[in-house]
């Protein structure tokens, strides 16, 4: 496959600027919202379905199947909402964020049709509260559209900002920060289909897979599943960051290599440097060695190296990188983001940041490394939503690559690679006690 | 122009439940009066219709609601990962060199605070600040001294 763009989320950004309705409208933009609107709730589902598009937002989890889920209208009376996941959070995931700034109006036509399809007057849009850029670009964009009632139609939408809280990203702490609440999880099931929104039938999804819906029903869902790979139809937005020379968000076939990205589109490691470590699919997701990117950029490849896709984000760290350094980071972050609700998630990450502490100081014992696992496995499988596992597994992950860097550091009495490493005492916002700002001075 | 509290209902009016408007109308009182003080939070329940101690519970779960006093601006480097393998920390720390305080400070004269944040999604183009809330992106040490100019200047 050849290492180049597939502009199909993007398509058209390379020549107009479509944040605006009438270059939007110029390319063909809103008619895939005519094309829905002229057939029946079910046949959008259908083509969704024959489109074999999965979530971008992480859990990948067939789009058409979820909102086939959603009672009609006669099972249950309730209003029915279109909520849309733009809580982008995890680090190393920045697709979202370009997606709405770029192409705004694409977006809000995925909305629609999502709406037409589970028949829904309401769409509510949790963009994080971060996002002020994005915000401002969809608020003029839904502006242009509030003119227009032909595109319109009889559906809200309603820009709803976050304020702070990767949690919330997490779908049902996302609906119940949008009922005023802290965000915190709830028990599935319920699953958000039947009771999400208000104990009303509600479909979540990703911007970006709202974004990809109108391409699907222009083309047909039938065409779309010709791109990429089997079980990874289609593109997706990837995000390359850390040690690149080209870092961005970029579109292509699902399936094309890792190395691809890294290498031709990423343009490679900076300095000549050797490639270390790659995070593939966001901070959540099982670590690859350099040696592990000749595969396939979709499910079932990246599944075979016990990884996954996530919410491609591509992190790559060059051989300066201390493994341990990033354990600290990774699991600071997750510390801090723990909602509290569970005790392994809540108490085990504090503890594992405690245990790669004493390893990044020298004061470890060997026997510390396996309390760190041991640690991680009492966090896996017991906690109410995904984000503790993520923690465990991603930071287990390091170790067991890594094993022997870990043990040098047991061996040393403290970091080989000391503040040559970029991530060198890096100070993270719980490192500081929490996250309110100390009181200004009186 | 319309009060907070007429502000607040146009809000609640948007959703089913008016509940909904808890975030904006705290984030709403926390513009109004710098942080969100026992008066904010008893201004944002009156126009929620619900209680002060509701109001703070929610508030204390979100990261950028503040229920201490800040800076009349803030200053927020993202040092996660990604910004982090291009310099963050230096970053984080021309602005403490540069504000004369540590992250997690306010400036004497009470203008500027300074904190460390959780990934902004802006990775490929770390180093990310944000600055009351816009980004500023591919920021170096060097440009530090001039983007707290601007800050002192009263931009
Ligand atoms: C801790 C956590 C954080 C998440 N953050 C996001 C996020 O920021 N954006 C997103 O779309 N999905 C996120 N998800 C996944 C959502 O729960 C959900 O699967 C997704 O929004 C469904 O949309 P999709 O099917 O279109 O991907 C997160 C999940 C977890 C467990
Ligand atoms: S796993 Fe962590 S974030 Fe998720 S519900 Fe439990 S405590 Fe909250």
């Amino acid at each position: 496959m050849a290492s180049e763009q597939r502009l199909i989320v993007m398509a058209g950004t390379d020549e107009r600027d479509l944040t605006r309705l009438a270059e939007y409208e110029a390319i063909d933009g809103y008619s895939a919202l005519q094309k829905a609107r002229g057939m029946t709730p079910q046949a959008v589902i259908d083509d969704v379905i024959a489109s074999e598009l999965r979530g971008r937002g992480g859990a990948f989890f067939p789009t058409g199947r979820k909102w086939s889920f959603v009672p009609k209208p006669e099972q249950n009376p309730n209003p029915h909402y279109v909520v849309v996941n733009a809580d982008e959070s995890e680090p190393g995931s920045f697709k979202d964020n370009e997606i709405m700034s770029r192409v705004p109006h694409r977006f809000l036509e995925g909305c629609l049709i999502a709406a037409h399809a589970i028949e829904s007057k309401n769409v509510f849009v949790y963009i994080r509260g971060e996002y002020t850029g994005p915000y401002e670009i969809l608020l003029a964009a839904l502006k242009e559209l509030e003119g227009r009632p032909d595109l319109r139609g009889d559906v809200t939408i309603v820009l709803h900002r976050g304020a702070g809280a990767y949690i919330c990203g997490e779908e049902t702490a996302l609906l119940e920060s949008l009922e005023g609440k802290r965000g915190q999880p709830r028990t599935k099931p319920p699953f958000p289909a039947g009771q999400g929104l208000y104990a009303s039938p509600t479909v979540v999804n990703n911007v970006e897979t709202l974004a990809t819906l109108p391409p699907i029903i222009e083309m047909g869902g039938a065409e779309y599943a010709k791109l990429g790979v089997p079980d990874s139809r289609g593109t997706r937005v990837v995000s390359i960051s850390g040690h690149v020379e080209r870092p961005g968000n970029y579109e292509i076939e699902n399936g094309t290599s890792l190395r691809e990205l890294i290498y031709d589109l990423g343009g490679g490691i900076p300095g000549g440097r050797d490639l270390k470590a790659v995070i593939p699919g966001g901070s959540s997701t099982v670590i690859l060695k350099g040696d592990e990117i000749d595969v396939g950029y979709d499910f079932n490849s990246l599944l075979k190296l016990n990884t996954a896709m996530g919410s491609a984000g591509v992190v790559a760290l060059d051989d300066r990188c201390c493994m341990v350094q990033l354990g600290i980071r990774i699991s600071e972050f997750y510390e801090h983001e723990s909602c509290g609700k569970c005790t392994p998630c809540r108490e085990g990450t504090r503890w594992m940041t405690q245990i790669l502490r004493r390893l990044e100081s020298g004061e470890a014992l060997q026997s510390e490394l396996d309390l760190l696992l041991d640690v991680c496995d009492r966090i896996n499988g017991k906690c109410l939503c995904p984000l503790g596992e993520t923690a465990a597994v991603a930071v287990a992950s390091y170790v067991e690559k890594f094993r022997g860097e870990f043990s040098a550091h047991v061996e040393q009495g403290g970091c080989p690679f000391g503040d040559a490493s970029p991530l060198h005492d890096v100070l993270a916002p719980v490192a500081m006690g929490g996250h309110l700002p100390s009181a200004v001075p009186v | 122009m319309s009060t907070y509290y007429e502000e607040v209902q146009e809000i609640k009016a948007q959703y089913p439940d008016g509940r909904s408007a808890a975030l904006p109308a705290l984030r709403l009182a926390q513009e109004k009066h710098g942080y969100l003080s026992p008066e904010a939070l008893r201004e944002c329940a009156d126009a929620l219709g619900t209680t002060p101690a509701l109001c703070e519970a929610v508030a204390s779960f979100y990261d950028m609601l503040h229920l201490a006093p800040t800076g009349r601006h803030i200053v927020e480097v993202c040092t996660n990962v990604s910004c982090a393998l291009v310099g963050a920390q230096q970053v984080l720390e021309s602005f403490e060199q540069e504000l004369g305080i540590r992250a997690g400070e306010t400036t004497d004269d009470g203008e500027v605070t300074l904190r460390p944040i959780e990934c902004l999604g802006g990775c490929g183009w770390a180093t990310v600040v944000s600055i009351d809330h816009h980004y500023r992106t591919h920021v170096k040490p060097a440009d530090v001294p001039a983007i707290v100019q601007e800050l002192r200047s009263g931009e």
